[in-house]
């Protein structure tokens, strides 16, 4: 066995180099996609509440133990999570939970590098002027072909309207940057294309802020009504009076009003109608009514409080095994406190200040409320919606092409984050050199995106990985660790390890909040996912992922979808066996300080 | 957008750009915080061959 004696630890260069690595980890796909689809579907201002609150009571106090234990655990000479996890805990237990955080990031990495592909392929195709989508129909034509959504396999191709260069191009790369190691690739990256990619989005949404109303034929869809659609805090509804299938007299909502005399253009559509009805007796138009939705009203609802609490989570990357891992690589005086504040607000800039005001609006003043409806998801707002508005925008070209660059580069920085749990668990468990553990980890990635990748009918390999393992598992996890950070390791514990060598110091209040409020919000918030996903109570349907496995009265069980289970558990149980026979992380439960020949920082 | 439609815009950002710039300024300004903790020329482990 290859022996560390000798061996230099690696680490990074810089702070600034770390926090932007980490930033750049937190900073993807759902910052200027998942997030501003988020804020539209559930009302805005009242959205921002509940995500407000979900930052201080989940987000940063997950994010502050994470960067804690991985501090920690790398002066013990471990990199991986089950490692760090079993020091941190001193308990068998630890270091079996802690495959959790390898898992998490390698899985979601095989199907994330394929959308990674798909930016980088929507770009190229922006600058070659390939992309005229005069309605959303043909934009949703194009995204079938080019990712193979109509039939397994059809979109692995080496043309340039097929994913199948773009996909070979990002994994490269990302096996590249990863291969040069935690200084000289993924710092080194992250320190260049985090404020170019922080550059670019401020050049797109200047140009999104100018546009104005850019059909004179309909003024009202202009972006500062796109902003209102987004951001305003009460909801002003037209509805319209129906007749239900079984009689009796229901309601629906057929109009938003968003622009700043709401009130009263809503009740001028009302009096006309009345005006209407009032000279024609016999007319068959339905009455009209106003219906508001307080701020208040709107934060009762349980389901705002799921989606804010979820977008946090995903956004900052807490539950990931991510951050853990990167601080493992400081020195036992680097901040951390700071740091992890800092890559914190730089994700929560380009989300809010940058995601808030870029998609939604500009969608919203080319394609209408009407062209919106239904298109908030990350998928569509991002595929089809925002590549129509692209190609009918002057100068669109060449925004598409900064647009869905701006994605690449944010998905790059999310991905090579997701390679380095593995690579340390490689290294740590079989004592491999990183050459070797890279090349181990990318036969293994390559084997599940190429199930992703030729699997493509209808994503369904990739929306069963991105819910079992990018949903669920992530809530085990980061409820695990805020456990083990509070009450294993110990919050006091855990405050003096946080405040040695910080810049500042987090305020006492959130000895309380890790101890007692997180966790509590956690498990709440995942038995209400379990029971809304898996059991259809608490006012939620069975998810369509779960009815793939199993099945309904119509359909049986989708082989595609029971593959992808196959492979996440194929790789869990390797994980599984590595621990088991690692006697570097076994020994991470045991009573020394640091492991023999590893040096002390 | 409504009046409070702005408020909540310009409350949001306002919010998380004013963080993003005092942890930027703290960052830049804390005299340990500029340095640099390893140099680009140290070698990892991963660029070395163990067995050699």
């Amino acid at each position: 066995m290859a022996q560390m004696s000798g061996s230099k630890k690696e680490s990074w260069n810089s702070r600034i180099g770390v926090i932007l690595a980490v930033a750049g980890s937190a900073v993807g796909l759902g910052n200027f996609l998942r997030f501003p689809g988020q804020v539209a579907e559930y009302g805005g201002g009242a959205f921002m509440i509940a995500y407000f609150i979900s930052f201080l009571l989940i987000g940063l106090p997950i994010c502050w133990a994470e960067w804690t234990m991985g501090r920690h655990g790398g002066q013990s000479g471990f990199n991986s999570c089950p490692g760090i996890m079993g020091r941190i805990s001193g308990h068998p237990a630890g270091k079996w939970l802690g495959i959790i955080g390898v898992v998490v990031p390698v899985i979601i990495y095989m199907y994330y590098v394929l959308i990674e592909a798909w930016c980088l392929g929507y770009a190229t195709n922006f600058l070659l002027g390939n992309m005229n989508f005069p309605t959303a129909d043909e934009s949703l034509a194009f995204l079938k072909g080019f990712t193979g959504m109509e039939a397994h396999g059809s979109g692995i191709g080496f043309a340039v309207n097929q994913v199948g260069i773009f996909l070979i191009v990002s994994f490269v790369l990302n096996f590249f940057l990863i291969y040069r190691g935690i200084s000289r690739g993924i710092e080194l990256f992250c320190k260049y294309a985090v404020p170019m990619l922080i550059l670019i989005a401020v050049i797109i949404v200047i140009r999104v802020l100018t546009l104005g109303a850019p059909d004179p034929a309909n003024p009202q869809n202009s972006i500062q009504n796109g902003l209102g659609f987004m951001w305003n805090p009460n909801k002003t509804f037209l509805v319209e009076e129906v007749v239900n299938d079984d009689g009796t007299l229901g309601s629906e909502r057929i109009r938003e009003f968003v622009g700043p005399r709401a009130r009263e253009e809503a009740e001028s559509v009302v009096a006309e109608r009345q005006l209407a009805l009032q000279a024609d007796a016999d007319s068959i138009l339905p009455a009209l009514r106003i219906e508001k939705v307080s701020l208040w009203q709107q934060l009762l609802s349980g389901k705002l409080w799921l989606a804010a609490a979820g977008q946090i989570f995903f956004s900052l990357s807490v539950g990931f095994g991510v951050i853990i891992t990167y601080s493992s690589y400081l020195k036992k005086d680097d901040d951390i406190v700071l740091s992890g504040l800092a890559a914190t607000s730089a994700n929560e800039f380009a989300e809010v200040g940058i995601g808030g005001i870029m998609s939604i609006p500009a969608a919203y003043a080319f394609l209408g409320m009407a062209g919106l409806a239904g298109m908030t998801s990350t998928f569509a707002l991002g595929f089809i919606a925002l590549p129509n508005v692209f190609s009918v925008m002057p100068g669109g070209q060449i925004f598409g092409f900064l647009f869905f660059f701006l994605l690449f580069l944010a998905a790059v920085t999310s991905s090579l984050s997701m390679l380095q749990p593995g690579i340390a668990f490689i290294e740590e468990a079989l004592n491999l050199t990183r050459k070797q553990s890279v090349a181990l980890l990318g036969f293994i990635t390559f084997i599940g995106t190429g199930y992703v990748s030729y699997f493509s009918t209808d994503t369904i390999a990739l929306d069963t990985m991105d819910f079992w393992v990018g949903t669920v598992m992530i809530y085990v996890l980061a409820t695990v660790q805020i456990i083990i950070f509070s009450w294993v390791f110990g919050v006091e514990k855990g405050f003096e390890a946080a405040h040695r060598g910080s810049a500042i110091r987090i305020p006492l209040v959130f000895k309380y909040i890790m101890k007692y409020v997180s966790p509590t919000l956690l498990l709440i918030i995942f038995s209400i996912f379990i029971l809304q996903s898996f059991f259809g109570l608490a006012g939620g349907e069975i998810s369509d992922k779960v009815l793939l496995l199993i099945g309904t009265e119509d359909v049986a069980p989708n082989p595609v979808a029971w593959g992808a289970i196959a492979i996440i558990l194929a790789f869990a149980l390797l994980c599984v066996f590595l621990v088991s026979t690692s006697q570097r992380i076994s020994a991470s439960t045991g009573g020394q300080k640091t492991l023999p020949n590893q040096p002390e920082n | 957008m409504t009046f409070g439609g702005w408020i909540m815009l310009i409350t949001s950002i306002g919010s998380v750009a004013g963080l993003f710039i005092w942890c930027i300024y703290k960052v830049l300004t804390i005299p340990e915080e500029t340095e640099h903790i390893h140099g680009f020329e140290q070698e990892t482990p991963d660029a070395e061959h163990y067995d050699s």
